[in-house]
This record gives structure tokens, sequence and C-alpha cells, in this order.
């Protein structure tokens, strides 16, 4: 069903990308007279991306799909947004996680400049652009309006510390860039048009001899989503970076390795599935493979992260490598699985940041005072029970025990496996032992986090405040933590929100 | 011939646009990625097929169909393609000074020779 194009909630399905443009522009002068204002109007206009985002849930819970055609030009020719389940899913989401990214940065003492909220808006429009777009060139430009304001955001602040990361990341992702245009213009070429759902229809249909242009093209598109998954042999940049950047961009970034994942659903998922012809299901065979490589060295990286940051950035591979093997199962109850672990996924990795900048804000905090006052080196952590009980949280979500969202999300996973037969084996003996080693990890760092006498730690880290916690960032954690356990109470509503997303997802 | 010079054209730009980015030099590494794109952007353009003497623009008593015109969406992507490339450039370009300027080493890794174990 398509909404009159007159009436004005068609209007709401450009908003997520008019309003964080305007609004970066606006605080970009905004932080030039007061930092703190700017990231409190940062904040305002984020919620109402949220309850933008709210609304689009809504009205694509009903069966509605809004295509909005922008400028009014008729459908193959013009820059077409389309909002179904999924993209209103990613876009709250992401509302969710620049919220609680934002509330971190406004933290006393932050190291970051002034320029930070307006660098998040521009982010928020790449991202909430990208899952919006209809056609795969825009999907293109979003992903450099994004990558763009990415690189600034990682380099903001302290950047003499993260130039070495972020030339990697700057240089992978721009070879990214060069193989999405080969692929993309390989597949106008073929096939003669760039609309998503032109594509579809035209694939199905396409003569024999463009078929080995177009699973080339398809090829090079799986490569370029899988270098922003971070995908086994060409993730390898992620720990670095993001264990580099500040927590709030870390934060955030949770949300960026995601952006791959949903192109991979999008694109492959969208022109290769069931109805693709002789090229159907093209993906399954290498995402599957790359998938559960992916997480089984990801759990090896958790095992061996010396730092508590560097750990938090392997469990965004893990999350990423459990989401391309699901996807790669390729059955309708797989792709609902990977729709239900991806907020969950999203808002734990998030989380750690930022609880592990907390950490590290108490113990300089801890440690400051200790030179003060000369106490002896078994000195307990002010404060330490707070952050102690969210890292608790934080654990059981992201290994995945019972009470928490990462429980539902890995059962419903494991459950998408015992389908076929084949891929039972290697999904749940990779997926166990990985969360095994998950928690073995993660359980070791805490217990030498906080239950260790605290070694003096080494003070040079410009990036910490010393000022104590800020409410800013518990509040930050809090809401991120709360986003999980609401995806626990109300796992049936999103277990069926995610099927029916499935099921239009194959049916399309 | 046209379509052979081309082609070649294409494939050596971007034989030498990986060769230079796989070095260790982050200026080599600038260079590889200007000549890929320049080899990208020839790709997308290509794609719209070689024609001569056609434009994109329409004419009175022809029939609008891509026999008589060049097509023009591939013309418009590749504008968006270099505009965005050059932004690119100039990005990893101030970010390789900077690097070269604070980490006293034009390496990738900003390993300097004293000290070769500074690598991540």
């Amino acid at each position: 069903m398509n909404l009159a194009p007159g009436s004005l909630l068609s209007h709401v399905a450009v908003l997520p990308i008019v309003l964080p443009l305007l609004a970066g522009a606006v605080l970009l002068l905004l932080g030039r007279r007061s930092e703190r204002v700017a990231g409190i109007t940062g904040a305002v206009n984020i919620v109402a991306l949220l309850g933008i985002a709210a609304t689009l849930l809504g009205v694509t819970s009903s069966d509605a799909v809004l295509v909005y055609q922008v400028g009014n030009w008729p459908a193959p020719w013009g820059i077409t947004l389309v909002v179904d389940r999924l993209s209103a899913l990613m876009l709250g989401v992401t509302a969710i996680v620049a919220l609680a990214s934002q509330l971190a940065a406004l933290a006393r003492n932050n190291p970051l400049t002034s320029r930070f909220p307006a660098l998040l808006q521009f982010q928020l429009m790449g991202l909430n652009g990208a899952f919006l777009t209809g056609d795969l060139f825009n999907l293109f430009v979003f992903f450099e309006v994004l990558l763009v304001a990415s690189y600034a955001m990682l380099l903001d602040g302290a950047w003499r510390t993260r130039l070495r990361a972020g030339l990697h990341y700057v240089t992978i992702n721009l070879l990214g860039s060069a193989l999405f245009l080969i692929a993309v213009s390989l597949l106008y070429g073929t096939v003669g048009t760039l609309n998503l759902a032109d594509l579809a229809a035209r694939i199905a249909a396409l003569p024999a001899a463009d078929l080995p242009l177009v699973h080339t093209a398809a090829l090079l598109l799986l490569i370029v989503f899988g270098i922003k998954a971070a995908a086994l042999p060409l993730g390898l940049w992620l720990p670095g970076t993001y264990g580099a950047a500040a927590a709030p961009t870390a934060a955030l970034f949770a949300v960026m390795t995601k952006v791959g994942v949903y192109a991979i659903i999008r694109v492959h998922g969208g022109l290769f599935g069931a109805g693709a012809g002789e090229l159907a299901g093209l993906m399954d065979r290498w995402l599957l493979p790359a998938g559960l490589a992916t997480l089984a060295l990801a759990a090896l990286g958790t095992l061996a992260a010396r730092d508590l940051r560097v750990m938090a950035a392997w469990l965004i591979v893990g999350s990423a490598g459990t989401l391309l093997a699901t996807i790669g199962l390729g059955s309708e109850a797989a792709t609902a699985a990977a729709l239900f672990y991806l907020p969950h996924s999203t808002f734990s990795g998030a989380a750690m940041f930022l609880i592990v900048e907390w950490i590290a804000v108490e113990r300089a905090h801890a440690a400051a005072a200790r030179e003060r006052y000369q106490i002896d080196a078994h000195v307990r952590l002010a404060g330490g029970a707070a952050s102690g009980t969210a890292f608790f949280v934080a654990v059981l979500v992201a290994a995945g025990l019972p009470p928490g969202s990462g429980f539902i999300a890995k059962a419903l996973v494991l459950d998408a496996a015992t389908v076929d037969p084949a891929t039972l084996a290697p999904v749940w003996i990779v997926v166990l032992l990985a969360s095994l080693c998950t928690l073995v990890a993660l359980v070791r760092a805490g217990s030498a986090v906080f239950w260790k006498p605290m070694a003096l730690p080494a003070l040079d880290d410009s990036t910490i405040s010393r000022r104590g916690t800020s409410p800013g960032l518990v509040s930050a954690i809090a809401l991120l933590l709360g986003a999980g356990i609401a995806l626990v109470l109300l796992a049936t509503g999103v277990h069926a929100f995610t099927s029916t997303a499935a099921h239009a997802l194959g049916a399309s | 011939m046209m379509e052979l010079l081309m082609a070649s054209g294409i494939g050596v730009l971007t034989a030498a646009g990986v060769y230079l980015c796989l070095r260790s030099r982050t200026f080599d590494v600038v260079l590889g990625l200007t000549l890929l794109s320049y080899a990208v952007n020839l790709f997308i353009f290509s794609m719209g097929r070689l024609s001569v003497g056609k434009a994109p623009i329409l004419r009175d008593g022809v029939p609008t169909t891509l026999e008589h015109y060049a097509d023009p969406l591939p013309q418009a992507l590749v504008l968006t393609a270099i505009v965005i490339s050059f932004a690119m450039t100039a990005v990893l370009l101030v970010l390789a000074l900077r690097a070269r300027d604070t980490l006293g080493s034009d390496h990738v890794d900003g390993a300097t020779r004293d000290d070769p174990g500074r690598k991540p």
C-alpha cells in the first residue's frame, strides 16, 4: 500500500535526512559560542529523530511501505526513498545509539571539540540516508557522507594519538568506495538501472550472456559491504580504529558495521533472493563461512586483548560475524533472527565502549585522589560498585546469558540453524564456543579490573577526564542497557515484527 | 580501436594504482588511490557505451532512444564520483601530511627507521 503522495505524512520519510543536515549546519555555528548548548540542541534533535523513527515504525507495522519520490520525479529516474519495516527499525536503533553518544559527549572535561555535535548530525544524515534510499547510487553517496563524517569524528579531539588508525581507516574505505563504484557501474552497464526495485525485476529476467558480469558486480558489492561490516579477511582494520576512537565516537561506530550488514540484507537479499532466477542465493555460500570465521577470530581477539577498548572492539567484530553467518543461512527465520540480533548487539556493543570509558574515568579519578592523599596501594575504587554493576549487566548481555537480550537473540540464531542439518553443526559449535570464549574473556577482565588491588595506572592518557563521572555518561549507559532490557521485555512483539519484516523482504 | 584504448587505459591505471596502494609510503598510497579513482571514473563513463558524435541533449525530430543519443546517466554519475573522490583525496592528503608531521615518518604504519618496533 502506498500512501497518497500529497498527504503530510508522506513527507516524514525525508525528515531523517533533512533534519540532521539542517541541525548540523546550525550546530557548526552554535558550537563556536557554546559547546554545551550545541550538544544539548543536538540531543534534542536526535530525540525528534527518535520520534520520527517511532512514527515510521508505527506506519510500517501495518503493512504500509512509504515510498517518497524526491522532487516528485517518477520512480526509476528520480531519487527514491523507501521506508519499510527494516529501514524503520534501523532508523530507531541508530537514533537511540546516537542519543547515547551525544549524551556521553556532554561529559565535563571531554576531550572532544565543539565540532562533535555537528559531526554527529552529519554522520546521522549519512546513516539515515543509507537506510532510506531506494537506489544503489544514492547508497554509495550516503555511504560517502557517513564515512567523511566518521573520518572527522575519529580524529576529533586527541587526534595525534589516532593519526595512524585514521590513515588506515580512510585508506581502506577509499579502496572500498572505488570497488563500490565499479560494481555500481557494472550493474548499470549490464542491467540498465540502479533503482533497487527495478534492478530486482530485471535481474530475474536477465539473458544468460549477462549473468557472469552481474555475478561479478554482486560479489564486488559483497566485498564492499564486507569491508564495512568487518567480515573476516576484510575487517582487520576495525579493532585498531575503534579501539583508538573516543568513547562516544566508538559507541556510534557500533552502528556503522551494522550499515554493512543492512546493505547486504537490502541489496543481496533484495536483488539475489529466491526470485532472482539463476543468481538466487549467490551470497549465502560466502556469507556463512566468512561470518563463522569472523566470529571465531573475534572470540580469540577478545581473549587476547590487553586493553578493554580493544576488547570492546572485538565484541563488535564478533557480533558482525554472527549477523553475517545468520544471514548466510538464507532462510526467512534466519533473517528474522538476524534482525533481532542486530539491535541487541548494537546496544550492547555501544554500551560496552561507554562502560569502559566510565571505568577509565573512575580509575584516573581514584589515582589522582590517591596521589593527593598518599593512600596505600590497596585503595578501593571510589564508586566502583556502580560501574561494576553496569559492566556485569553488559557482560551478561554481550555473552548471551539468560536474562540478557543476547540470550534470546542467540537462541533465535541457533534455532534458525537447525532447519538445515548441514549448517547445524558448524553454526552451533562456533557460536557456542565463541560465546564461551567471550564470557571467559569478559569475566577475566572484570575480575582483574574490579577485584584486584589497583596498580597505579598510567596517567598520561589525555583522553581521560579527571573530574569524576558525569551524569551524561551514566545516563547514556543507562539508556543503552535499558534499551537492551526493553528488547527482553518486548521480545515477543519485537520478534513478531522482525519476522514480518523478514517475510516482506523475502516476498519482494 | 577506441574500445581497446579505453580498456587498456583503465587496466593500466588500475594496475598502477593497486601497485602504489601496496607501497609503504603514504604519498605513494595517495597517488595510488588517485590513479585508482581515475580508472574508476573512466570505467563508469564507459558503462554508458562508447560512441562518437552523440550528445545527451534531445533534438527535435530525432527519436528519443539511446541509439541516437549518448546515455546521460553515466555522465551524471561520473561527475558525482569525481567530486567525491576529489574531496576524499584531499582529506587523505591532509591526513598523510599531518601524520608525517606528527609521527615524524611517512610510513603508513607511522614506524620510523630508528624504532622499527612501533608497528601496531
